[in-house]
């Protein structure tokens, strides 16, 4: 009995160096996690005291939206001295989880209606939103276009390797609207969860074709190549912007989206491939 | 490294017991909170749906596969890391460890750039007709990435621990270094190794990043549960928490097998006065 205890105890003993090494890595994975908050609390701290239109506005928006926001967010500090965007940018449907999460948003601006009206149902949003850009989906293509494609129908010739967005996100169903339309059949090696991972799987050369949005081709510069179809006006996506209800700062967010939706927003997002609805 | 003995006198002042029941709350409160969470009248149609059984299989098929490689390539490995003595040996063994610190999606990109059609060595594998990218082969090689460092640590450790005595005794008596390792090296590590391979298989379970990154996710091929899992959180949050509860249960069950039920080895008392040496 006594032999068995100690042996077991050794055998305890041997396993310690890694259970002390997973131990650390937990630590170190938590000081992580502990750091990247940060900013959060700050902004979430210098948003707390606010005088008319100065202070920091807090905008959630759509991935998509990055280029397009952050340069209208430089635009609007200039034109209102005294004030800060500050700018978080993530799919739409974690936007809504985090808002509806008491995560403090000023202004939503969704990649589609649908997300909008989730905020909405849940009683979130201050007024109507408003209806401030479209995108439409594109092929991009590595820029030697090993595969060849010239049309959307191309993408379902075997042997091309297509990646697409998964029918649970928005740039997902407007796939499958498109395919519907054109009446082909697609057949992805992925279908991803995100249109920033279907751009990557294309920049990084591993997929001869990807369905994204035409900001996006945009975006990426001549790392792809964009090949605009007759289709893609089946699945038009519309962007929405909103105040959120109880937002500290409505008078900055109702400044912000009028930014937006008008004539310097218009001609931000323009640039960067958007359509107007 | 002191070893502790167990004895009457614990030692441990009252305060210590109160902050590690925070701690010991800080990680199972969240648990807790996905169970409060399940929608429990559709539970069983949720995680018994198509695709999520076809990622459940999946999931395990790859982590099985990938725990097989590991203990073909961890090993050698961890041998070598514990008794072999070469120059850069300890760097190999801190690079070979840098998977578990690595945030998966940098291993992911790693990857791509190692087995993806552009990288080092995709181009020769595409002239030897092997495609790995939105493979399951893909899926494989990035979980035995991120595994790979559990067992060579565990069976590192264990064969540090173990000694050599009977080793050099074994080769006294004439018996060659494969033998040995067969015979004596191996059956004394045993507990050491099981606990390796169930971690790693764990771990591969889990892995999400770099599948990502470099496998992509398409039903059945690439679509493992961590992946089913967060596709279905953008559209079905109730799906997504059965499948997350799914997943919270599979690997307790394997924690609890690595922990739980590991036997000592049938050698007893091996290397038992030797001082245990510290892992540089």
């Amino acid at each position: 009995m006594n032999t068995l205890a100690t042996t077991r105890s050794r055998v305890h003993a041997g396993r310690r160096p890694a259970a002390a090494l997973l131990a650390g890595c937990a630590l170190v994975a938590g000081l992580a996690g502990c750091a990247a908050g940060t900013p959060a609390d700050a902004t979430a701290a210098a948003s707390g005291e606010a005088p008319d239109l100065a202070g920091t506005v807090t905008v959630f928006a759509a991935a998509s939206l990055k280029s397009s926001f952050t340069a209208i967010a430089s635009e609007f500090e200039a034109a209102h001295p005294g004030t800060t965007v500050a700018l978080s940018f993530a799919g739409s449907s974690d936007l809504v989880t985090q808002i509806t999460a008491g995560a403090p948003a000023d202004v939503f601006a969704s990649a589609d209606t649908t997300n909008m009206a989730k905020l909405k149902d849940a009683n979130l949003l201050a007024g109507e939103p408003a209806n401030f850009a479209t995108n439409v989906l594109q092929i991009a293509v590595p820029p030697s276009n090993p595969a060849n494609i010239g049309t959307f129908a191309d993408l379902a010739t075997p042997g091309v390797k297509l990646v697409v967005c998964a029918p649970q996100v928005p740039c997902g169903s407007a796939t499958e609207k498109v395919e519907a339309a054109a009446g082909t059949t697609l057949a992805p090696v992925s279908e991803e969860s995100s249109v920033t991972d279907v751009l990557g799987k294309v920049t990084s050369g591993e997929a001869d074709a990807g369905l994204v949005y035409v900001t996006d081709v945009r975006t990426a510069g001549d790392k792809v190549r964009g090949i605009a179809f007759p289709e893609s006006s089946n699945a038009v996506n519309t962007y929405p912007i909103g105040t959120v209800r109880g937002s500290r700062h409505a008078d900055l967010a109702t400044a912000f989206v009028s930014m937006v939706t008008g004539a310097k927003g218009k001609e931000v997002l323009a640039d960067a491939g958007f359509g107007t609805p | 490294m002191t070893r502790r003995r167990q004895g009457p006198y614990s030692g441990i002042p009252a305060w210590v017991y109160l902050i590690a029941a925070a701690g010991a709350l800080f990680v199972l409160l969240p648990l807790v909170a996905i169970i409060a969470k399940v929608n429990w009248p559709q539970f069983l149609p949720l995680i018994t749906s198509e695709s999520s059984v076809t990622a459940l299989g999946l999931s395990l098929r790859t982590s099985a596969a990938s725990t097989a490689l590991c203990i073909i390539l961890g090993v050698p490995l961890a041998l070598v890391l514990a008794r072999g003595s070469f120059p850069g040996q300890r760097l190999l063994r801190a690079l070979v460890l840098l998977p578990l610190v690595l945030p998966p999606v940098v291993g992911g990109i790693a990857l791509l750039y190692t087995f993806g059609r552009q990288g080092l060595l995709g181009s020769t594998l595409d002239v030897l007709g092997i495609r790995i990218a939105f493979s399951t082969t893909a899926v494989i090689l990035a979980q035995t990435f991120v595994a790979l460092p559990f067992l060579v640590v565990s069976l590192e450790g264990a064969l540090r621990t173990a000694g050599y005595k009977y080793e050099a005794v074994a080769a006294t008596l004439g018996a060659r270094p494969t033998t040995v390792l067969r015979r004596v090296t191996l059956p004394l590590v045993l507990p050491g190794l099981a606990s390796g391979a169930v971690l790693s298989f764990a771990r591969s379970l889990g892995e999400f990043g770099a599948t990502l990154t470099f496998a992509g996710s398409l039903e059945g091929v690439t679509r493992t549960l961590p992946l089913e899992i967060y596709l279905q959180r953008e559209s079905d949050a109730d799906a997504a928490v059965a499948l997350s509860l799914v997943l919270v249960a599979v690997a307790a069950a394997v924690v609890g097998l690595a922990y739980g039920t590991s036997r000592p080895p049938r050698m007893p008392r091996a290397a038992q006065d030797e001082p245990e040496r510290i892992p540089a």
